[in-house]
């Protein structure tokens, strides 16, 4: 999905692409009568455009035929749930125990410096997000960040900029 | 599929199978059987997969394929639980233990050690199986597994998860068929009660009595309940039975279906565990294609089927209500019991739910038997546990000891030390709910009630291990920041009592803490205790009050001399460097993040240039110009 797609949902009154409308009336209809099927849906639906745009949660509460408020606390609770979009390269740094005790503040810090951004945000060119994350199970090779589905392991500071370069290389 | 078809399946893999499980003069007999002269386990774990095991399978394939082998076969299995060495891989019959393998390496083993006539490749292994004079110690024997008793993890390391051929074939759904053909409902939740199995999620409540309420709660539907959603951080173990031997919980939960009277099972799982959906989704397909899950299983009249829900990364959804109002759909919050799940629970139905280690126990103990199972343990604590072995460790990874095996045996003996010639200070268990284990105790034998009588608690069985770098005070600020972050906020104790304790701690590290902080600390700890509406708030003080009890020095020296001695509340820290020692190199300076280093004017006796020095006012603590110092000219203190 292109990033600047998804933003046209947030702003207007569109639903992204047609495809993706398209994509998430299907979800609804397929999943209406499976019971406690709203999170299934968001889940899909964030799978779709990437986040939550308001207009998305509108479209889910009408075909679930239940108040916006419902659905925006359900969101709103669950820290998967995104309301912003995210970056093209999601970094993800575990604050578990594990990570913790083997220095993964210092990781996210220099994380957040090398970027200019803090975590929870996204770069002004839309190509890396940060978040923190507790504990993605992968605590033999502690500390650990994720930068999409590939995991990064036995961390040290100075190895964030060369990690991030080879995404920035990617992407020119 | 019938129990002939059934027992046809295993018949057919056990040959294959028991390689993987005896000692190697028998599994070079049984190999023969096989057609496979070697099997090549490759762990596709978590772990390993972040170190790169794929490749290392791929080389494999292609380096089998490149010198005309077709008489090895390879075997993606789940956790073998020595992380810390991964990514690891097995070659039977000779159970040579290959670590940290890339795919070079994996090149290299197929090349000397694969081709006919090969060997094993010494300088592969992983040392702690060669002994000094060249012979290969079996890997059982070395510390690391010697100690440990594997029930829960049986079959993880053992076969292919993703094959229920061999999960048939490894003893899966032998439970289920003896409970079908011989057992009545009562007999199930019997022998369950009498094998003492204790929930292994947090609190240790004995699972054959949830089983014996649910059954005794009248109505047509009922539901049995899977919790995968492992929130405690540095907790591992329910992931890796997921992702090493799904079939085992499949199974499990179809028999307490069949002992309560159910007819559904929800999982409840992280959607951060996309291996372990991923492999429970294959699981399901498979059983259901096999008639051990859906109508009439194997033929013998009983109905049950599982579906998979996904998390949204919510802590307090490991809480039994709270996770099941997020599987109607809702917000996670907990709810208030009575009335208890077994009466009125999913949809406000009669409910059971267990988490995944307990689950993986049912198998054991219906196939051999309770009195069997309560052999094992303590007199309150039977079986194993398994405990994700994390923090400052040597060997970092999952291992499963009976009850009663002592802090110091797992520390010790199977984790091999802490690293780097550091003193242990503490180990934590039980995560946010539970607390800190200081050097002291270490020799107490670990069970449910053991734990809760030093302070901390089970938990699910993370075990973090601090050495002396660790402040203490710090870390139970770390688990006020994880509980006030996840309290949901339906009840006041816990949604405000979080969000003070952290101020008061966060007050004490920088520095700023009053004596009466630490009175004002544990009354509040106690109405948290007391009143809050779920296990979550009930048990968030538990890091703090465990701390405090066994560190208290540690919180008054932050207080009254407002010094933090591991080296970690940057507030309290001042970084200076020493003129004698600096031989004016200027490295400091050059790194220094918010140019606070100077030179001076001293030039110390020997050295050329003149010395550097740091202003305190400018100075952010991040330490940089210390690690970079080749002369420890740069002090903390």
């Amino acid at each position: 999905m292109k990033q600047s797609e998804a933003n046209c949902a947030a702003c207007g009154e569109r639903l992204g692409t047609p495809e993706q409308e398209a994509a998430l009336r299907a979800v609804i209809e397929e999943s209406r009568s499976m019971p406690g099927c709203l999170m299934h849906i968001l889940q899909e639906a964030q799978g779709i455009y990437g986040y939550l745009p308001m207009q998305v949660q509108k479209t889910i509460a009408e075909g679930l035929g239940i108040s916006l408020s419902e659905v925006y606390g359900v969101v709103t609770f669950y820290s998967q749930f995104s309301l912003n979009p995210k970056g093209k390269h999601r970094i993800s740094v575990c604050l578990g125990t594990a990570c913790y005790v083997k220095g993964s503040d210092k990781v996210l810090e220099e994380v957040e410096k090398e970027l200019g951004i803090k975590c929870g945000e996204c770069t002004a060119d839309g190509l890396f997000s940060i978040d923190s994350c507790r504990c993605v199970g992968a605590c033999g090779l502690a500390p650990v960040m994720m930068v999409g589905e590939e995991v990064y392991g036995k961390l040290k500071p100075d190895m964030i900029k060369g990690i991030l370069d080879k995404y920035r290389e990617e992407s020119k | 599929m019938t129990i002939q078809q059934l027992d046809a399946i295993r018949q057919s893999k056990k040959a294959l199978i028991d390689v993987r499980r005896v000692v190697r003069e028998e599994g070079e007999k049984l190999a023969k059987e096989t057609g496979y002269r070697h099997q090549v386990l490759v762990c596709g774990g978590t772990g390993c997969t972040s170190s790169h095991s794929m490749q290392v399978i791929a080389q494999l394939e292609q380096s089998l394929k490149e010198n005309h082998i077709d008489d090895v076969l390879i075997v993606k299995t789940g956790c073998f639980g020595l992380c810390a060495l991964g990514p690891i891989m097995i070659v039977y019959p000779e159970g040579a233990f290959y670590a940290q393998m890339t795919p070079e390496h994996a090149k290299t083993v197929v090349e000397k050690h694969l081709v006919p006539g090969g060997e094993i490749v010494k300088e592969l292994l992983y040392q702690g199986t060669v002994h000094t004079d060249g012979s290969i110690i079996p890997f059982a024997e070395t510390p690391f597994y010697k100690k440990q008793m594997r029930i829960a993890l049986r079959n993880c390391g053992v076969i292919a998860p993703e094959d229920i051929d061999e999960a048939i074939a490894a003893g899966d759904y032998a439970a289920l068929e003896k409970v079908l053909t011989s057992m009545s409902p009562e007999d199930v939740i019997n022998e369950v009660l009498a094998s003492g199995l204790r929930g292994r999620g947090g609190a240790g409540f004995p699972t054959g009595r949830k089983w014996s309420f649910a059954r005794a709660s009248k109505g047509d539907v009922k539901y049995v309940c899977c919790n995968a959603d492992e929130g405690d951080p540095g907790a591992f173990m329910d992931r890796s039975v997921l992702e090493g031997d799904p079939h085992c919980v499949l199974e499990a939960m179809t028999i307490a279906g069949y002992a309560i009277g159910a007819h559904q099972g929800y999982i409840y799982v992280r959607a951060e565990y996309p291996v372990a959906v991923e492999r429970l989704k294959i699981a399901l397909r498979q059983a259901r294609e096999y008639g051990l899950l859906g109508k009439n299983i194997l033929g013998l009249g009983f109905d049950f089927d599982i579906e998979i829900r996904l998390g949204a990364g919510a802590f307090v959804c490991g809480e039994e209500t709270a996770l099941m109002t997020s599987i109607e759909g809702h917000r996670g919050e907990p709810r208030p019991r009575p009335p208890f799940p077994a009466v009125k629970g999913l949809f406000q139905k009669p409910t059971i739910l267990n988490n995944v280690e307990t689950w993986a126990n049912i198998n054991p103990i219906i196939v051999k038997g309770a009195k069997w199972y309560s052999s094992i343990g303590t007199e309150r604590s039977k079986g194993t546990k398994v405990f994700a072995l994390g923090g400052k460790i040597t060997n970092v990874g999952l291992v499963e000891v009976p009850m009663g095996t002592t802090l110091r045996e797992i520390i010790e003996e199977i984790g091999g030390g802490i690293p780097n010639g550091k003193k242990f200070k503490a180990a934590q268990t039980g995560g946010p709910s539970g607390g800190c284990i200081p050097a002291s105790l270490i020799d107490t034998p670990i069970d449910f009630d053991n734990l809760v009588a030093i302070g901390s608690m089970m938990g699910s069985g993370g075990l973090i291990v601090l050495d002396e770098d660790t402040c203490m005070v710090d870390i139970s600020k770390f688990y006020l920041e994880f509980t006030a972050d996840e309290s949901c906020g339906k009840c006041t104790p816990c949604r405000i009592g979080t969000k003070r304790l952290l101020q008061l701690l966060t007050k004490i590290t920088e520095g700023k803490g009053t004596p009466e902080d630490l009175d004002k600390i544990e009354e509040l700890c106690e109405h948290m205790k007391s009143s809050s509406l779920c296990a979550l708030g009930q048990s968030a003080p538990n890091p703090v009050l465990s701390t405090l009890h066994h560190f208290r020095k540690e919180y008054e020296e932050h207080i009254n001399e407002h010094k933090c001695s591991a080296g970690v509340c940057k507030a309290l820290l001042n970084f200076s460097i020493d003129r004698e020692k600096c031989i004016g190199c200027g490295v400091c300076a050059k790194n220094c993040p918010v140019s606070a280093i100077t030179r001076t004017d001293y030039v110390a006796p020997g050295h050329k240039l003149a010395s550097f020095s740091i202003d305190a006012s400018k100075c952010v603590k991040c330490g940089v110009c210390m690690s970079n110092c080749k002369f420890k000219a740069v002090e903390r203190k």
